[in-house]
């Protein structure tokens, strides 16, 4: 039943995608949305993603000096272990999970309202293709925004860090510097932003799902945003590993 | 002029519309009553094909809906023009910005042309000074008459309204209602109007048919209805005791 339920869902997801993934009506004004989802999806976000960045690497540089210092260990394994972890999993995968959250279930009620409250039923009489209409520029708009999202997060958390070494006196920020620079090997931003281009289509594509084949009111609406949350940081967890093994082995 | 032909359309063994055959003339302001729960909205979303019907046709000026290919159901949704039960209108835009949707997606005018119409059709249904407003900010009649300036705003050939007087006062509603049947008369086109408002069919019902549980009970016009002897009409028209002293009142008088 659960099987035959997940199949039906994942049918009804790609027929969605097949809408979506098409040519727009009007580019000048796919052009326009897009614009306005860059702004509402993108650049609000920054706000919340440079906060917790620099405090995660704040925390991450405290963490690393404390649990990982022994006299077997070199003085630069803190700044290293906190750039690998800020480069690999932070900025890319968490930062993601957190904009599952943000983003995801904005765009569920978002799309939600409008379709219990006919919005998209009138898209349809026009003659307007509403999934292409609605979802895409969303589509568009996150995977341009998610690239600058991963590098202001990656500079924050280092930002976050360095600043943990130079006023809270417990490590030298000369130190962290080395540590930072250690080996660093630039295909790791590269690995963070492919992967992360990959949640972005996620968190939009599903989230945007939810939303568009809700049925009934609000409370359904409210529903189908935290499923929308649920299902995007599951599949973020899932693909986090596939995207991984296959650019990492 | 629309025609469906015998509809059928059942959810889940219930069935909703049992074998629906009427003709819609263009110029005519078409009604479709019946209780909550008849199958009038199922019926009026078959007719504008956002659902299939299970058996049936819909024919628009002769075009089967049904044996249409995405290119022609494209042409045909830019003849139609829909009012929502509750307006629908898009609360990311203006009311201008709403009525100049259609033409923005779809005309090939120029944008001082685009708003130029836009404006026209918020003058017709008297809402010229609400343009810059954003639809929140609308009172229930004036988000349905920026609703119908939306929807005429591409001069369509079929016009639909669902509930259009539901959730407004009785004077609101007759605006409304003389709105749709002036547009109606004024632009030759094809209006169906899916209510079970009286006043609505005293009004401006040059066309009204009746279903009960599924079934065309009745068709006819506003003059004839009241002199009706179909038994179920009759319940549905006199439930309440002030219509049916009305009635007996104009019989008396008689």
């Amino acid at each position: 039943m659960v099987i035959a339920d997940s199949i039906r869902t994942f049918g009804r997801y790609i027929m969605l995608m097949k809408q979506v993934l098409s040519m727009p009506q009007r580019w000048s004004i796919f052009f326009r949305q897009t614009l306005r989802e860059i702004y509402k999806l993108g650049v609000s976000s920054i706000p919340i993603v440079l906060l917790i960045s620099v405090f995660i690497g704040a925390v991450l540089c405290i963490q690393m000096k404390t649990n990982v210092e022994s006299p077997w260990m070199p003085k630069f394994i803190t700044g290293y272990a906190t750039r690998e972890v800020l480069l690999l999993e932070f900025s890319s995968s968490i930062m993601c999970l957190i904009l599952a959250g943000k983003v995801g279930s904005n765009i569920t009620s978002e799309i939600g309202t409008m379709r219990v409250t006919q919005q998209i039923d009138a898209l349809e009489i026009m003659g307007v293709n509403s999934a292409n209409f609605l979802i895409l520029p969303k589509v568009a708009g996150l995977v341009t925004m998610i690239p600058i999202l991963v590098i202001f997060s990656i500079a924050a958390g280092i930002a976050g860090a360095y600043a943990m070494a130079e006023f809270s006196g417990f490590m030298t920020p000369e130190d962290l510097t080395v540590g930072l620079q250690y080996e660093f090997d630039p295909w790791y931003i590269g690995y963070s932003i492919i992967k992360s281009i990959a949640f972005a289509f996620i968190i939009t594509t599903v989230s945007a799902f939810y939303g568009y084949t809700v049925t009934g009111g609000s409370i359904e609406v409210g529903k189908a945003s935290t499923n929308a949350v649920v299902s995007c940081s599951a599949l973020i967890l899932f693909f986090d590993i596939v995207l991984t093994q296959i650019l990492m082995s | 002029m629309i025609e469906a032909t015998s509809i059928y359309k059942e959810f889940d063994g219930n069935v909703v519309l049992n074998n629906i055959s009427s003709t819609f003339k263009e110029g005519l302001t078409n009604l479709i009553i019946g209780q909550s729960g008849a199958g009038k909205t199922v019926l009026l979303k078959c007719i504008v094909g956002l659902m299939a019907p299970d058996k049936g046709s819909i024919l628009y000026d002769g075009r089967e809906i049904s044996g249409m290919d995405k290119k022609e159901m494209l042409g045909l949704r830019r003849e139609m023009g829909m009012l929502f039960q509750n307006a629908a209108l898009f609360d990311s835009m203006s009311v201008l910005e709403n009525v100049m949707f259609p033409l923005d997606m779809f005309s090939r005018m120029t944008y001082n042309e685009r708003e130029k119409r836009a404006r026209f059709c918020l003058e017709r249904v008297n809402l010229a000074d609400a343009q810059d407003k954003s639809p929140d900010e609308l009172s229930g009649g004036m988000q349905k008459r920026a609703a119908i300036a939306r929807a005429i705003a591409m001069e369509p050939k079929y016009l639909f309204c669902d509930e259009p007087n539901s959730g407004l006062d009785p004077q609101t509603s007759l605006i409304i209602d003389e709105l749709i049947h002036g547009i109606t008369e004024e632009y030759g086109i094809t209006t169906i109007v899916n209510t079970h408002d009286m006043n609505s069919v005293m009004n401006i019902g040059d066309h009204v048919i009746f279903l009960a549980n599924g079934e065309l009970c009745w068709e006819g016009n506003n003059k004839e209805i009241l002199n009706t002897r179909n038994k179920t009409l009759n319940e549905f028209l006199f439930s309440s005791e002030i219509l049916r002293q009305v009635k007996e009142q104009a019989q008396h008088n008689k």
